[in-house]
């Protein structure tokens, strides 16, 4: 026997392995990976065992949950990957776009639902907006950034420079970026970029801007929102408004944030969990976006940071922070 | 464990154990603690991942990675050599630098290459499992790796540079150029460091600029383990073993993802994994007092 023909039979007593292990897994079973614990995508993954729970999947009732995070190390990522994919779950959910595509590297097969991943088509997971016609679907956290400038115009509506301050190597927020600098002079605005590649530069990196902008707005950059204490500090001091775009920013100091819920989105990435559960093919679902964005409101920081804001703006909010 | 995911602590040890021979030659050979290493396996992720995504055959932007890490190296090597600061200091200079370098080179912060053809998919041979096909070829590629060294080390300019690092004054009074070997030394370890990288891009999925994070601390785990199971003076033996203890940790990994029946968390993976190595690491010494007990 040559060597060659050793491999395949390896190769095939492999399969043959996985897909009795398949077989006797009469049970429902869901594989959760993310890149890094984060209270964001922490609310996701909960989110998506809510929902799993709310359609009537729980491990009462023998589904097999599994959840795996990759401590921010990105073979780590990989390595959960294969585990993953030799566990042969039903579906596997991948949270963030480091863990995304190491799962879609690793199988071509398995259903694969992705979440919080920004902009899915340029990190490859899938060909386009619509239906892949693969193993993979998902949704997206990308906001309608149309609508976030409305509301930076909202509240500051004389500003012409404003200011982001972001973590250059993080793919979600560069492409924040990209899109506001195009999107911002289209309202009579121009953004002021300030490079944050370390939680510990976000004080900094807010104090460059002071004296150049009329308002900072952040996106949903992980090293920022880590950070935001520092950025509201210069914010408060300087009196210059700043604007988020997570909702839990809000509490924190911003005086308002257009967000996305992050624990809806579970809700909605376990949703397509759930139509996967029940016998649809994730190829025929197109990816999806945020479906719910909410509008947080705190009128004292507002006041600190120099601006009132308006008594209808203030009405349209689904929470007001006192 | 299942066979995919041993398959897979396979692959990813064997790419890794790239990065542990080069840190063998730095921190042990040259005697050069160098962090370069951190920057240079993105930069070899990167520069692999950008030239792919812009259609360039995929050998070619792998040998392009190893070319522009290695000369990363030649920069540390020639900070500490030619301007006279501290290798240490050296090394996490251009390490930082990295960070921009790599962003720049890639534009973004990521590159996928989940739909771009790349070395494994060119070789892989019909009939096999693309995560059967992908270990194979970099056992291949690993064992050519280190066979090359071994050779190497063997010639005249090998043995040179052994003695720079191990007594530099006497290799000076020999007439050895040790500047010179240094930053030969420095340029073979970040190439291995860079192809590492770009092996590591093209089977998953993709180069992010996140992916350096924490490689010398593996390379050097590996370079550890391996001496401690399988000690020797031998150099052929020694690049061995520092092959065998980075596809060893990434095993001690794929364990610890599997260690939740015991009730551990997703967030002890990395607690587990640092017990499990330091248990590799006083077998031998039980193994040595049972020994003397006996005697």
């Amino acid at each position: 026997m040559n060597l060659s023909s050793v491999l395949r039979q390896l190769a095939t007593a492999s399969a043959l392995a996985s897909l009795m292990l398949a077989a006797s897994a009469q049970a429902q079973s869901v594989a959760v990976t993310s890149i890094v614990e984060h209270p964001a995508l922490d609310s996701v993954k909960e989110g998506v065992h809510q929902a799993l729970k709310e359609a009537g999947y729980t491990e009462a009732k023998g589904l097999k949950w599994q959840y795996q995070t990759a401590q921010g190390n990105t073979a780590i990522a990989a390595q959960i990957a294969r585990k993953f994919v030799g566990d042969h779950p039903d579906v596997i959910v991948a949270i963030a776009t480091p863990s995304a595509q190491a799962v879609v590297a690793a199988t071509k097969s398995i259903p694969v639902v992705y979440s919080a991943v920004t902009d899915p088509v340029a990190a490859q997971l899938v060909p386009s907006w619509e239906a892949s016609g693969t193993n993979v679907t998902g949704v997206s956290d990308a906001l309608a950034l149309e609508k976030q400038v409305e509301l930076i115009r909202q509240i500051v509506p004389d500003a012409k420079k404003v200011g982001m301050v972001y973590n250059p190597g993080e793919a979600n927020s560069v492409v924040v970026v990209k899109q506001m600098r195009e999107l911002l002079p289209q309202s009579g605005m121009t953004l002021v970029e300030a490079s944050a590649a370390r939680t510990v530069d976000v004080g900094a990196a807010a104090r460059s801007l002071v004296g150049k902008v009329d308002a900072i707005y952040t996106s949903t950059d992980n090293n920022v929102v880590s950070a935001f204490e520092s950025l509201v500090k210069v914010a408060d001091s300087a009196k210059i408004p700043l604007i988020a775009s997570d909702t839990d920013s809000v509490k924190r100091g911003a005086i308002a944030a257009l967000g996305v819920n992050y624990h809806d989105l579970g809700l909605q990435t376990g949703q397509l969990v759930v139509r996967i559960l029940k016998g649809e093919k994730p190829g025929d679902m197109a990816s999806e976006t945020s479906s719910r964005v909410e509008l947080f409101v705190n009128p004292a920081a507002a006041e600190k940071q120099g601006v009132t804001l308006s008594e209808d703006l203030i009405k349209t909010a689904a929470q007001v922070i006192q | 464990m299942s066979v995919y995911s041993m398959w897979g602590a396979l692959e990813i040890g064997l790419i890794f154990s790239l990065v542990a021979l080069g840190v063998l030659i730095s921190f042990r050979i040259l005697n050069f603690p160098d962090l370069t290493v951190d920057g240079s396996f993105p930069l070899g992720g990167a520069t692999a991942a950008i030239l792919i995504h812009h259609g360039s055959d995929p050998f070619l932007a792998t040998g392009a990675a190893a070319l522009a890490a290695g000369f990363a190296g030649v920069v540390t090597g020639w900070l500490n050599v030619s301007l006279k600061i501290m290798d240490l200091l050296a090394s996490i200079l251009v390490m930082i630098a990295l960070y921009s370098i790599n962003l720049r080179v890639m534009d973004a912060p990521n590159i996928p290459l989940i739909m771009e053809p790349t070395v494994f998919t060119v070789l892989q041979p019909a009939g096999l499992e693309d995560y059967v096909a992908r270990p194979l070829i970099l056992l291949l590629i690993v064992l050519a790796a280190k066979w090359l060294l071994d050779w190497f080390f063997a010639t005249q300019i090998g043995l040179a540079m052994r003695s720079t690092g191990s007594n530099p004054r006497m290799a000076r009074a020999q007439g050895i150029h040790t500047g010179r070997m240094v930053l030969l030394g420095m340029a073979i370890s970040n190439a291995l460091c860079g192809l590492a990288g770009a092996f590591f891009a093209q089977s998953q999925g993709g180069a992010d600029i996140s992916m350096g994070i924490g490689t010398i601390v593996i390379g050097l785990a590996a370079v550890i383990i391996g001496e401690s199971i399988l000690p020797s003076r031998r150099l052929v033996v020694i690049t061995l073993a520092v092959v065998l203890g980075a596809v060893l940790y990434r095993f001690f990994v794929a364990l610890a993802l599997n260690a939740d029946f015991i009730g551990l968390k997703a967030q002890d993976l990395n607690l587990i994994t640092a017990v499990l190595v330091t248990v590799a690491l006083v077998i031998p010494l039980v193994k040595q007092r049972l020994q003397k007990k006996r005697a």
